[in-house]
Order: structure tokens, then C-alpha cells, then sequence
């Protein structure tokens, strides 16, 4: 139809699915919602000029419409020479099945008692737990169909369910409020741990909370617990970005080749991970996923690259194209992960005679430009190699490209909770602002 | 006067919204609503002086929602049929334990917004697009010409048309068209190897003509370029507590972060926010005035009504210093007793309503913002912002500066690097020692994150003195 309209390449991308979410707050149902819904893209190339859209309404007219529109919009931009579908040979000839989907469909009922088991084991925890910001247990599936003008054709389904717990632990002296969460999210609903462990972790972190206090401003070790070290890892990510790169945009423009880390450090994206968060057997392209090695003994070995901004760079595709609906392609992680070390969390802060043992960063304090980082931080402080009192209220402040290079120890505690992991890891120095 | 929006422009007839307002509206529900929409957005953007991309959408639905007590029930759809109606309503009114039944509803009397805010046409908001490519390649020369060291400049424009309509249990039914549109700068500026960056934008809820007035798209570019430029000299922020002067405009960023999100009645229903308990009490120093108004004309976190229908309105959330008021949507003033003040808004169709932020803004004080800035022997000052965060229950707010100058005794030198300034929400405006007469509202590009969902804001603020608060350098004083 596309190719009447004067295109003369074009892909399609439907994406289907539905959600039910209930949230528990204090034991009662505060939130139920549900939802069916259905969306397709279409990206048309009229010679090297190109255009994206997208619609809810799946009628023949309004496609007929829609199809019309691209073309004239992609009428109205320039001609962009690397623009273009990658070539029909690079398309994924297979499609493994990943283990993405569970067809366990959970009724509402059950759903909102898992929630409630979850609360109710953080609620009882400690007589500190007074309130809750609540429990949310989500279940969705969902389909992705991409097809494009070379022919090529590919589906997958998946499916995700995640429960989240928030309970706000009260300091019974000066009565200040610490709220913290914790949550899992597995494709396959027989993965899920007990609503009862989420919820006494989500409990744990709370309480520990209180009693936080701020320290003086000084230089000294940081520990990045598993979910701090996972967005130091996300900002690796970012700046890998294949489209942050060909615009200048990145502090890792011009590094490939070049020493980044220690070499004890290690950076894997794999698209094929059975069951995994990020995995998926062909990227938003419909080329086929793989494991690919960013950085290898510390030597950046691989930007995330997709047909485009692979062109831009002179390099192929890593088959990391992410397509959302309305969007042209961009880059995104599948399942990008930092390998671990052999010492545990606790081996790692008793390295440290005086230092920061960091469990939460707030704001959006990193220029990725030049690396520059400063962030609000909370956790815990360190004496002695012991976790001796919690601290808030401080910025921890660096810069990328420096704190890659300071990575002292990377612990043993690599655990897949979201698309983008990373194990414990201690960085040699930094700056905290405080008092 | 605000537009009459035609029941038939979502294809539904008076009959089905009262069927399926009956079917939702059960024994046991206080309170049901219908939300339609329907939204066109576009955009173009410019990299490497080629306007290469353009992108469209089309979206359109209806979510149906049903409260009791303190739940909620919803669901949405994008088929706008009687049947799909229904099923979303029997999805609704789930979480109330009444059967399912027809109760008598209202018929809703078809009304419009008292005010229109933002008279603007579609023509005004669908331009063609040779035109915003045209826009868009004179920003690049302009921004270029401005500095040779400027190496790229992406723009992007991006605009919006959506029509709502809302249908309630308690007899409303009302609509509006709310266009917004938004124009970003940003620079790469290099150096020796120094790269640097610079952004600026503005937008709000106006047609095309705005950026063309008073070449205020030229303006967003050379300002893009200065701050670029101008970070390739910058110095490492210092590190500790100081003084910090905060410009006018968009550092009032502050105010939404450090006491905006903490004043959402949601959390204070819940009492998980800081500020539970201060209501009447002392929050801030006597010379801090602060409302949130979603009733400026065309700014980007201004509404004609709220997305249940509500009109918005001016609220004192502090008034000389003492904590007055909460901004409330329909369920949180009914759970808590209080006015609704017309800030209960949802991202789309498919998202449950929120109390939230429009425009919020310190009232202009007495001070000359030149005696703010002499009146600090050592500190900051910083006039640009990018992104900021708080967690609502313990009160820590941060964000971070984009722009920001030594201050040396009483004046203005160094330009340093970004720092993250953080502190306490219920504490710092307390800190606040002078106030400038110079009031200025943002430019209009603030976009506001809550459970996931995105809505259009406005910050503003005069020049102020803050007398001590944490910057996140990394330079020991």
C-alpha cells in the first residue's frame, strides 16, 4: 500500500497487548485498572527521505489516510543518504523462540492478594512500618509483529509480572518519614519469589532509613550497592548510544579501541538471554539480536548501534535497533550487564576505613557530553570497614569518564532485575557535599 | 468562552454516555467518569543542519473510571463503540461490591469552559511543514553564526491538538481543545577536544506565530550557543554549603520540587508526604508567597479546565511564609474535606487522574536583584536548570544547574560546571532571606514526571537569596 503512495521502502510495526494492575494500600484495594490496546507505526522511505507515524485506529480508510500522510510528510524533509531499511540479507532468517512468554493468566482476585501478602509481610516487619505508599502487582502481555518492504516478517510474544512494595517506616522520636520500595519483575509468573520476601526486603530498606543524618563534605571511597552500580552501568549505556555518538554527544566519542576501566572489567549486551528482561529475537529492524561485548578487560570494544547510526559511524549494525511504535528507530540495551567479581558486598565495604555506602541516587545531575556527574545521594556510611549509620541529604560528584577508570573491586552479586544489571562495585574516590 | 465540543466529534450519542455512565455508577460508587480524547502530535527535528526526521501521531479513547471510598477503578479503550463503553465500565466499577445495575444518572447538561485561554485554531497549530523546516534551518544558521566553535545544533518542534471531552456521574459533561507546542534548542560547542552544551527552548499553549514574534526562535538559538560557549570556560562547581542566588524564571523549579509534589493532596490523604501535618504552620520565611494558577493565558501549564472537568483556579499553597492549601482532584477533596482546586489531570486517556502541578511561582517581593547578588560575599549563582527530583516522604529534593556563576564578594565572575543542589522541602524556604521585584515565569518547556505519566508544567520565580543550601561540586573550599 505504501509503495502506491510513491514510497519505495517502507516497515510496519504492530504492537498489541494487554495490563491488569492492582495496588494495595493498607490492606484495602486502592487501584484496579485494565486495558486491551493496539498500535501500529509506519515508517516510509520515499528515495532517501523518510517519515514515521502512527495510529490507534486500525480501520482500512484511516490506514489508507495514514499512509498518505507519511509519504506527503516524508515529502516535506530532506534527502538523507545513509537513511534507508538495512539490507535484506542482514534481516534475521531465524527467530528462536527466547522464553518470553508465560500464558499464566491471573485473575483479578489472585492478583490483588499477592499484593496484600506483600504489604502485609512489610507492615509486620517492624512496629516502625506505620503507613504504605502501597503494593502494586501488574501482570501484561503482549505481541510485536514487524514486517517490512524487503519481505521480511517476524512475531514474538511476551509477557511480564511485577510486584512492588513501598512502606514508609516512622522514627518514633522526631517522628521523620523514610519511605523505600522493592520489587521483581520475571516473564514467568513460576519465577516470582514470595509476595512475603519482597515485602519484608521492602521493609528492611525502610526502616534502616531512619535516623539519617548528613555528613561533611570530603573525598572519599564509594560503594554502589547492585541497584546504584546498575545505573552507573545505565550511564555507560546511554553514552554507548550509537545516535549520542555520531552527534558529538557523548563522552565516549572517539574511545572505541581505547582503555576505559580496569581490566578486570567487562560489559556484555545479550539479546538472546533465555527468559531475559531485555532479550528479544530480532531488534527493531528485524535484524537478528546477539551477544555482543562492549567492553572486554576493559577496552571499549563495541558501541549499541542500529542500521542508522551505524552508517553514521561507518560501522554495521550490533542489531540493537529499539522501535517504539510512533518513533523512528533508535538504540536502546537488551539485556546489558557489567560481569561480576568474586567478593561479596560485605567483603567490599570492609576495604573501606571511611567512605560512603551508597543505596540511592535522586536527580538528573550528569552531563554526558563531557561526563560531568553530581547527584543526590542516600545510604549508609562506612567506618571502619561497617556499615555505621545512615546518611542523606548529600551529593556525590565526579566525573564518568574518571569513575570508570576508579573502579576498584566489582563484587560477586550479579542478579538480572531489570534490562540493565550490575553486581556491587567500589570506585577508588569521590567528592561528597554535605555539611 | 472555551468550545462546544460535539458529542458526535467522539461518534457517541447522549444515549451511550448515559447508558454507560448508569452501568458504572453503582450502588456503592461515590463517583464515575468518562474521559475521551483525541490527540494529533507532530514533530520535526533538525541534526547536522538536515531537517531529517518527522513523525506523526494519531490517538484516540475513552478511559472510564469509578471511585469508592478510596479506591479506584478504571480502564480504557481505544474503540469508542457502546460495547466497548460498557466493557470498560463493567471493568470499572469492579472494585465497588454492588451488582451490577442500572441507577438512575442525570441527564448531563452539555456545557463549555467559562474561558478560553488559549484562543488558538488548528490552522494556528497545524502549520504546514515546509514551515517548520524553514524555522528550524534558520535556527542552525543562526546559531552557527553566532560562534564558529558551535559544531551541531539539533532543534526539534513538536506540537499537539487535543480535544477532550468528559462526561461525569454527577451530571457534567463538558470539553475542550488544548493545543500546546514546544521549540528546544540545543548546541555542541567544541574546543581543543573541550565539548560543551547548551540548551534552550520555550512554548506554550499559542499557535505557530508566537515563535515568529519578536524573532524569539533566533533568540532560543543564539541563547543555546552563549550557554554553550560559555560552559567551554566554566570551572569545577565548588562543594559544601553556600549562599546561592537563584535567577528569575525557570530556577523556580525549586518551588515545584522542594514544596510543589509535597503539597499533591494524594500524599497527604496518605500522610506519607513531609508536609502531612504543617498545614497553618510556618514553612517558609515571611517574604514567600507562593500559588499554583493554571489560569494564565496560553502557558504551557495553563487549562481552561482540569481533566475532570473542574475549571482551574488560583490556589496560595504559602502565603508570607505559613503553609494555606493542597492542590486536590475530586477524590482526594472529597476523602479529605477540602476544595477541589481544579488540578486533577491525567497524561492521556489511558492513565488515572493525578493531583498536579500547572504553573507554580513565587509572588514577586521588595528586593533590587542586583543588592540579592551584592549582598553574598562568597556563593553561587545560578540562573539555568536542568531536570530536578524529590522523595515526597523525607523531604530531599535536588536539582541540578545548567547554568550558574561564581559569586566573589558581591559580584559575579567565574561561570562553573553543573553542581546538584540538594535539601530539605520543608526547610529551605525558610533559608530564603530576599526576594527580587522581578518575577519572571519560564519559558515554557517544563514537563512534569508522577507515577509514570508526563504532564505539560510552568515554574517562575523572582531573583532570590537562599542563605545556605548543599551544592554538589567537586571542588573543596
Amino acid at each position: 500500500m505504501a509503495k502506491r503512495g510513491g514510497a519505495t521502502e517502507a516497515d510496519v510495526v504492530i504492537a498489541d497487548g494487554e495490563n491488569l494492575s492492582v495496588q494495595i494500600r493498607l490492606g484495602a484495594v486502592d487501584r484496579l485498572s485494565k486495558a486491551r490496546e493496539k498500535r501500529l507505526g509506519l515508517r516510509v522511505f520515499v528515495g532517501t527521505r523518510s517519515a514515521t507515524t502512527s495510529t490507534s485506529d486500525f480501520s482500512p480508510e484511516s490506514l489508507n489516510r495514514l499512509v498518505g500522510e507519511t509519504c506527503t510528510l516524508a515529502n516535506a524533509v530532506v534527502e538523507d543518504p545513509v537513511s534507508g531499511l538495512p539490507a535484506a540479507e542482514q534481516l534475521a532468517k531465524e527467530q528462536p523462540d527466547l522464553d518470553l512468554y508465560d500464558e499464566t493468566k491471573l485473575e483479578t482476585d489472585k492478583q490483588i492478594d499477592l499484593a496484600k501478602r506483600a504489604e502485609a509481610a512489610a507492615m509486620a516487619l517492624d512496629e516502625r512500618i506505620t503507613n504504605s505508599e502501597g503494593a502494586d502487582f501488574d501482570s501484561s502481555s503482549g505481541r510485536v509483529v514487524l514486517g517490512n518492504s524487503h519481505g521480511f516478517v517476524g512475531e514474538y510474544r511476551s509477557s511480564s509480572y511485577s510486584l512492588a512494595v513501598s512502606p514508609v517506616a516512622v522514627d518514633p522520636v522526631s517522628g521523620a518519614m523514610q519511605r523505600d520500595a522493592w520489587y521483581e519483575v520475571q516473564r514467568k509468573f513460576s519465577k516470582m519469589d514470595t509476595p512475603e520476601s519482597i515485602g519484608i526486603e521492602a521493609a528492611r530498606r525502610a526502616v534502616r532509613r531512619l535516623g539519617a543524618r548528613k555528613v561533611a563534605t570530603k573525598r572519599v571511597p564509594v560503594v554502589f550497592d547492585q541497584e546504584t552500580a546498575g545505573s552507573l552501568l545505565g550511564n555507560l549505556c546511554s553514552a554507548a548510544s550509537g545516535y549520542s555518538l555520531y552527534k558529538g554527544a557523548s563522552f565516549l566519542t572517539g574511545q572505541l579501541g581505547k582503555q576505559l576501566a580496569p581490566e578486570y572489567v567487562t560489559v556484555y549486551d545479550d539479546g538472546r538471554m533465555l527468559g531475559g528482561l531485555g532479550s528479544r529475537p530480532f531488534d527493531g529492524e528485524g535484524l537478528p539480536t546477539r551477544k555482543n561485548t562492549i567492553v572486554e578487560q576493559g577496552v571499549l570494544k563495541s558501541y549499541l548501534l542500529d542500521t542508522y547510526s551505524g552508517r553514521k559511524l561507518g560501522l554495521p549494525s550490533t542489531g540493537n535497533a529499539s522501535r517504539s511504535v510512533g518513533e523512528s528507530p533508535s538504540v536502546g540495551p537488551t539485556n546489558f550487564y557489567l560481569v561480576p567479581g568474586t567478593k561479596s558486598p560485605e567483603d567490599i565495604i570492609k576495604t573501606v576505613k571511611d567512605g560512603l555506602y551508597v543505596t540511592e541516587l535522586i536527580g538528573f545531575g550528569i552531563n554526558m557530553v563531557t561526563g560531568d556527574y553530581s547527584r543526590g545521594a542516600g545510604g549508609f556510611w562506612i567506618e571502619n570497614g561497617e556499615l555505621a549509620y545512615p546518611v542523606e541529604e548529600i551529593t556525590i560528584a565526579g566525573n564518568l569518564k574518571q569513575m570508570f577508570k576508579d573502579i576498584e573491586i566489582i563484587g560477586s552479586d550479579l542478579v538480572f532485575r531489570g534490562r540493565i544489571t550490575s553486581p556491587t562495585i567500589k570506585i577508588a574516590e569521590m567528592m561528597i557535599a554535605g555539611n | 468562552m472555551g468550545q462546544l465540543i460535539p458529542l458526535d466529534s467522539f461518534g457517541v450519542t447522549e444515549r451511550d454516555l448515559v447508558g454507560a455512565l448508569g452501568r458504572v455508577k453503582v450502588r456503592d460508587v461515590d463517583y464515575a467518569d468518562l474521559y475521551f480524547e483525541s490527540c494529533i502530535s507532530e514533530s520535526v527535528s533538525m541534526e547536522e543542519s538536515l531537517v531529517k526526521r518527522a513523525t506523526k501521531s494519531i490517538s484516540q479513547g475513552v478511559g472510564v473510571r469509578a471511585t469508592a471510598g478510596e479506591k479506584t477503578g478504571f480502564a480504557y479503550s481505544d474503540e469508542l463503540t457502546r460495547k466497548d463503553l460498557e466493557l470498560a465500565a463493567d471493568t470499572a466499577r469492579y472494585i465497588a461490591s454492588s451488582p451490577a445495575g442500572t441507577q438512575p444518572i442525570p441527564v448531563p447538561v452539555h456545557a463549555r469552559p467559562s474561558r478560553d485561554l488559549y484562543p488558538v485554531s488548528q490552522g494556528q497549530v497545524e502549520v504546514a511543514t515546509a514551515d517548520r523546516v524553514a524555522l528550524l534551518n534558520q535556527i542552525d544558521a543562526e546559531a552557527r553564526r553566532y560562534d564558529p566553535r558551535i559544531k551541531n545544533v539539533l532543534a526539534s518542534f513538536n506540537t499537539e491538538y487535543k480535544v477532550v471531552m468528559v462526561a461525569t456521574s454527577d451530571g457534567t459533561l463538558i470539553g475542550d481543545v488544548q493545543p500546546l507546542s514546544r521549540l528546544q534548542v540545543t548546541c555542541i560547542a567544541e574546543e581543543q577536544g573541550n565539548r560543551q552544551i547548551g540548551s534552550f527552548g520555550g512554548g506554550g499553549r499559542i499557535g505557530f506565530e508566537f515563535y515568529r514574534e519578536r524573532d524569539r526562535y533566533l533568540n532560543y538559538a543564539r541563547e543555546a550557543a552563549r550557554i554553550a560557549i560559555l560552559n567551554l570556560s566554566a570551572v569545577d562547581a565548588p562543594a559544601g554549603v553556600m549562599p546561592v542566588v537563584l535567577g528569575g524564571g525557570w530556577p523556580g523549579i525549586l518551588l515545584h520540587e522542594a514544596i510543589g509534589h509535597g503539597l499533591e493532596a494524594d500524599f497527604n490523604r496518605k500522610k506519607t508526604s513531609a508536609f502531612s501535618a504543617l498545614l497553618g504552620k510556618r514553612v517558609a520565611s515571611d517574604v514567600c508567597t507562593i500559588v499554583d494558577d493554571g489560569t494564565l493565558p496560553g502557558r504551557r501549564g495553563s487549562l481552561n479546565m482540569d481533566d475532570e472537568g473542574t475549571p482551574t483556579s488560583r490556589t496560595t499553597l504559602i502565603e508570607r511564609g505559613i503553609l494555606r492549601g493542597y492542590i486536590t482532584d475530586k477524590l482526594n477533596a472529597r476523602l479529605m474535606g477540602i476544595p477541589v482546586t481544579g488540578n486533577g489531570r491525567r497524561e492521556s486517556y489511558q492513565s488515572i487522574v493525578l493531583p498536579r502541578m500547572t504553573n507554580t511561582f513565587m509572588l514577586a517581593g521588595q528586593s533590587a536583584p542586583e543588592d540579592i547578588i551584592k549582598s553574598v560575599s562568597q556563593g553561587l549563582y545560578a540562573v539555568s536548570f536542568g531536570g530536578g527530583q524529590v522523595d515526597i516522604t523525607n523531604g530531599k529534593f535536588v536539582f541540578s544547574a545548567s547554568e550558574a556563576y561564581l559569586i566573589e564578594d558581591g559580584r559575579i565572575t567565574k561561570p562553573v560546571k553543573g553542581a546538584t543542589l540538594i535539601g530539605s522541602g520543608p526547610e529551605i524556604l525558610t533559608k530564603v532571606s530576599m526576594v527580587g521585584h522581578d518575577l519572571q515565569l519560564d519559558e515554557g518547556i517544563g514537563t512534569c514526571g508522577k507515577e509514570g505519566q508526563s504532564v505539560p508544567v510552568g515554574v517562575g520565580l523572582p531573583t532570590i537569596r537562599i542563605d545556605e543550601i548543599t551544592v554538589g561540586g567537586t571542588q573543596a573550599r
